[in-house]
């Protein structure tokens, strides 16, 4: 059995993602050249909702997808399906791109998505916006914008959703 | 246990279903600006082609490299090659080099298995004689997953297979594969060029299908046939069989006219298909790129799927 903690209600994440759109716009001293890449899948959905405030608070950018299944350093290690794609609906090239993820953990899959993102050409910059920062880094990545810091034991599960964020501890003795 | 493909029977609706799912990944891979990635690096796929083959070897040649994998290729031309033991020295040899998949082409059927035995690589089959040829089929069933916007139910489809269907193994793959897909494969062939027993409906009437079915596959139809008394000849053959003007244009508009070839034109194919908006020969072979990479990925990219 497994015991479930809600750590944010549906009100805190809008907020969060609110909060962030302001800092994508202040970092960025406006939104000229900004594409948001969703990193399939759980990123998909968060930046679908930060590009929507930031076009309410600025104006419109381009939002896409990246699936980095193709680009891991754990193939071979797992199963692994891919049934996503990449969708990067404008040219990259000296765009500043903003990688969405739901949660950063290790790291590993942002350093995939940095590999993926240059197989579409060279950006300006690459930044990271994430929902959640839940700690346990194997390498040197740090986000640019954060939902909130989490910090979690690797036993625990972290799910995301609009709906809020629940922290789920399995009955493993730690 | 080593993974294989090698026929769409061994493989299962299961692992056909999720396939053609992974050949829509990797034909998105293919359409971007750089269309190769990182997913295979290190590994080492041998193509071992003891028949001719131009596009299957290349097509697995590229797939494997915008997997990034590492090839090397053996052609040898059948007369060049003695059974037995010979084979089986070459398959070891290279296997000591260090081979994580074997592609194999031979002109005798049960070929990938027996390679299978002599090495712990993945076996993927690219054609054994008249036995199966797996890839083309996962090709020519995405092909019309691609053109007619469906998913991985075909329920409802017709497909008319129109030719050598006896000797073919794209025939007998691109039926299984068609049929455990859910559509309605018919044979069209003189009845010396059918098999001897078979659950697929046949006709020797070709005008009786043209017009009414979703898909035309044509065969292609080996010359050498002709010299062995079971056609009657090619001008006979190809008045019964060939794909002309009059039965071009009695195809459906929403039709799909497919060929695995190389073509015989003159032959099976009096028309320029390259003229008519059902063909779908070079999407198929753009789509060999994206079946095969599918292939190579879930052999040697699934870690932890055991068998």
């Amino acid at each position: 059995m497994s015991h479930r903690k809600q750590v944010l209600g549906p009100d805190d994440v809008r907020r969060a993602v609110t909060r962030m759109a302001h800092e994508v716009i202040e970092r960025n001293r406006g939104v000229d050249g900004v594409v948001l890449l969703g990193m399939q899948r759980g990123g998909v959905w968060l930046a679908q909702l930060l590009g929507s405030e930031i076009a309410r608070i600025a104006a419109p950018v381009p939002i896409g997808t990246v699936d980095v299944s193709l680009h891991r350093d754990d193939i071979g290690l797992r199963p692994v399906s891919p049934g996503t794609s990449s969708d990067v609906p404008v040219e990259v090239q000296g765009a500043t791109v903003v990688l969405v993820d739901d949660v950063l953990y290790t790291g590993r899959t942002v350093r995939a998505a940095l590999d993926a993102v240059s197989d579409f050409g060279r950006p300006q910059a690459i930044q990271l916006a994430v929902l959640i920062d839940r700690g346990h880094r194997e390498l040197p990545i740090r986000p640019d914008f954060i939902g909130k810091n989490l910090p979690t034991s690797s036993d625990e599960e972290v799910d995301v959703t609009p709906d809020g964020v629940i922290i789920i501890e399995s009955e493993v003795s730690t | 246990m080593t993974l294989h493909f090698r026929s769409i029977e061994e493989a299962g609706t299961e692992r056909i279903h999720r396939l053609l799912d992974l050949t829509e990944h990797m034909a998105a891979v293919g359409r971007r600006p750089n269309p190769k990635v990182p997913a295979l690096r290190g590994k080492t796929v041998c193509n071992l082609f003891f028949e001719d083959s131009t596009r299957t070897r290349m097509s697995f040649d590229l797939a494997a490299k915008r997997l990034s994998a590492d090839t090397m290729t053996l052609a040898v031309s059948s007369s060049s090659v003695n059974k037995g033991e010979s084979l089986r020295d070459t398959v070891e040899t290279l296997d000591a080099m260090g081979v994580d998949a074997f592609v194999v082409r031979h002109q005798t059927s049960g070929v990938p298995w027996q390679v299978a035995g002599w090495t712990p690589a993945a076996v993927i089959n690219a054609g054994d004689g008249w036995h199966a040829h797996p890839t083309q089929a996962l090709l020519d069933a995405y092909t019309i997953r691609q053109r007619r916007g469906i998913a991985n139910d075909f329920s409802g489809l017709k497909v008319a297979v129109v030719g050598d269907i006896r000797h073919s193994r794209v025939a007998r793959s691109t039926t299984d594969i068609l049929q455990l897909l859910g559509a309605k494969v018919v044979h069209v062939a003189p009845r010396t060029l059918l098999p001897p027993t078979s659950d697929v409906a046949t006709t020797s009437n070709f005008d009786d299908v043209v017009g009414e079915v979703d898909v035309v596959y044509m065969l292609r139809m080996q010359r050498e046939r002709m010299g062995a008394g079971l056609v009657p000849d090619g001008g006979e053959y190809s008045r019964r069989f060939a794909l002309d003007e009059r039965r071009a244009s009695a195809l459906r508009p929403d039709a799909l006219l497919m060929h695995p070839g190389p073509m015989n034109r003159g032959v099976e194919m009096m028309v320029d298909p390259t003229e008519l908006p059902q063909s779908t020969i070079l999407d198929q072979v753009t789509n060999g790129i994206a079946a095969r990479m599918a292939v190579l990925f879930e052999l040697l990219g699934s870690g932890g799927i055991e068998e």
